[in-house]
């Protein structure tokens, strides 16, 4: 079946190829070839990362669209799920449990920290399976592999931004007032995205190469939960027990603690500066700054090894 | 597709130095993937248990070298299995090598986006996200816009753009997969299997642009079963198998030997042709 019809012109043989690791590498010098895959240096990683801003907003905004596109009520879901959310903590807890004892404002109190809380957590366990999950995606197409853990994380702060309004309405419902403070949530929302993300890209990276982490993360989440005052206040554990100092200091220090605090403070009028721990902006901002610094060039240091199976 | 290399000296845009790629594969120990075979694992010595329950090599591409030039179309042919795709991910820098080097003039990319587009998005939408997802900027997705749409011909039957993907027949998503990814020009171009998927009009439509975007690009890897297309397109022929590059050379050359290699071969699909159409 040899059918040579519109065969072109037998081309002329390559010249002599290079054999060899010491001629390949000099014939790619001399005609300024680079090694295909390999990770770029970290200010142009950043440009790249930069120039592909638009990919990772689209990409965000596609995937949380995507989530409710086969549902009759569509978008109202990204509103609704949070208010169904918050109703059943005040059910358990402002009916059935009846929890005024300690807190006020207990339901606002908690829907802040859940809302807070489910932001790092889910966060975190989406930049676990960024680049496991999307083997595909890395397998098909160039991009800085940052895009993706920042991507998923860029999709929960919007989710987040829906729960706010549904926090709002909470909030108005339960009797706290409007007020000057409220403002302080953009600079807390600010420094609790750059330090998820700095987290999820540590955790994509150890996803990457360890895909049972996956299977872990639920429960050190869970862990790490009820250590931060999401359901209770730090405040009255620390206040009233003889703990060591140290685990006093570490319990204030966790940074979702610093974060749900900072928002509770920023949102609740009952929710006093004194309650507060002490240096608490800036241990929200060494955090921030820590993971999202270290996590980046964590994430960045082995670029060029995902997408191995 | 007949650019001699005249005289001139020719430009190397791909090195492919000596490669190795060799896929990991977790939980396929054969037979042993309970949850004693797994906790034998986490005790036992670590190299052992490697083999015994866990991971498994699969030495996909071995010791491969060559060199391709700037203006040449080479055509990657091997039986199924033979490491061909593999080959063209490393090239591309996707897929990271085991040992060796590989050296190419630019960024080399894959024609394809399937991977990032969303079933449960508008195709308008997946118009802009592929763009985008390719490196496009978004003028230039807002530019190509139009063009994408009209060459898939997703509406010519009535608005389906903006409906979600997943409501496409599976050859309406094709031309639509096919028409992102071609909107952009490439330096080194990698091109793998039928890409001319769809009806016979969209298949003519689309290996025009294939010869089109071949003329922009540099270098053309073409990978395909079909020696048709490997003889329109290419002048240049590397033959893979089991991973090793048997034989490299102008196109006839390579596709004699190939069929000669895979003609005696052609006894099983006789036996397997055995019982009769009812």
């Amino acid at each position: 079946m040899s059918q040579a019809l519109d065969t072109p012109p037998a081309p002329a043989p390559p010249p002599a190829a290079a054999h060899g690791t010491e001629d390949a590498a000099v014939l790619a010098a001399r005609y300024g070839l680079s090694v295909s895959g390999a990770r770029p240096p970290l200010p142009a990683y950043v440009r790249r990362l930069w120039q592909r801003r638009h990919f990772i907003t689209a990409f965000a905004t596609a995937k949380l669209t995507a989530q409710y596109s086969q549902a009759k009520l569509g978008q109202v879901w990204q509103v609704a799920t949070p208010l169904l959310n918050a109703a059943v903590y005040y059910f358990i807890f402002g009916v059935l449990m009846d929890t005024k004892r300690d807190v006020p404002d207990y339901v606002p109190f908690l829907v802040t920290g859940v809302f807070v809380w489910t932001f790092t957590q889910s966060s975190v366990m989406a930049g676990t399976r960024a680049i496991a999950g999307s083997m595909g995606l890395v397998r098909a197409l160039h991009f800085p592999r940052a895009a993706l853990p920042v991507s998923y994380c860029l999709q929960q702060l919007q989710q987040l931004l829906f729960s706010m309004c549904a926090l709002v309405v909470i909030l108005l419902c339960f009797g706290v007032p409007p007020a000057m403070s409220w403002l302080l949530v953009i600079p807390v929302l600010l420094l609790q995205f750059t330090f998820n993300t700095g987290l999820a890209l540590i955790m994509a990276r150890v996803g990457a190469h360890t895909p049972d982490i996956a299977q872990l993360m639920p429960f050190l989440l869970r862990t790490w939960m009820y250590v931060s005052g999401v359901m209770w206040s730090l405040d009255h554990l620390v206040g009233d027990k003889g703990l060591p100092h140290i685990v006093t200091v570490l319990l204030q220090a966790n940074p979702a603690a610093v974060y749900i605090d900072l928002m509770r403070f920023a949102l609740i009028d009952t929710f006093t500066a004194g309650q507060l721990p002490t240096h608490v902006w800036a241990w929200a901002l060494g955090w921030a700054l820590l993971a999202g610094v270290g996590g980046f060039i964590y994430f960045w240091k082995a670029e060029e090894t995902y997408g191995r199976g | 597709m007949a650019d001699k290399k005249t005289g001139t000296e020719a430009v190397p845009t791909v090195i492919v130095d000596g490669v190795d790629i060799v896929y990991r594969v977790n939980g396929t120990g054969a037979g042993r993937g309970t949850a004693t075979a797994a906790l034998n694992r986490i005790i036992g010595g670590k190299k052992k248990a490697e083999k015994r329950a866990g991971v498994r090599t699969v030495h996909a591409v071995r010791n491969v070298s060559f060199t391709a030039y700037r203006g040449e179309a080479i055509g990657l042919i091997g039986t199924n299995g033979s490491g061909k795709s593999t080959l063209l991910k490393a090239v591309a820098g996707l897929l990271p090598v085991e040992n060796g080097r590989i050296f190419t003039d630019g960024q080399p990319s894959l024609l394809g986006v399937n991977a990032a587009l969303m079933n449960d998005l508008t195709g308008e939408r997946n118009v802009r996200l592929g763009g985008l997802a390719m490196g496009m900027s978004r003028e230039q997705v807002r530019d190509r816009y139009d063009e994408i749409v009209d060459f898939s011909g997703i509406n010519e039957k009535g608005d389906f753009i903006t409906l979600p993907m997943r409501t496409y027949s599976s050859g309406m998503a094709a031309r639509l997969r096919f028409s992102i990814a071609a909107a952009k020009d490439h330096d080194v171009l990698l091109i793998d299997e039928a890409l001319a998927t769809g009806d016979r009009s969209f298949q003519k439509r689309s290996e025009a642009r294939i010869r089109e975007l071949r003329k922009h690009a540099g270098t053309v890897f073409l990978v395909s079963h079909s020696n048709k297309s490997i003889r329109d397109t290419c002048d240049r022929v590397l033959w893979l198998e089991r991973g090793e590059l048997r034989m490299d050379g102008p196109t006839d050359e390579v596709l004699k030997a190939y069929e000669v290699f895979t003609n005696p071969t052609k006894t099983e699909p006789k036996r397997a042709k055995a019982p009769l159409p009812s």
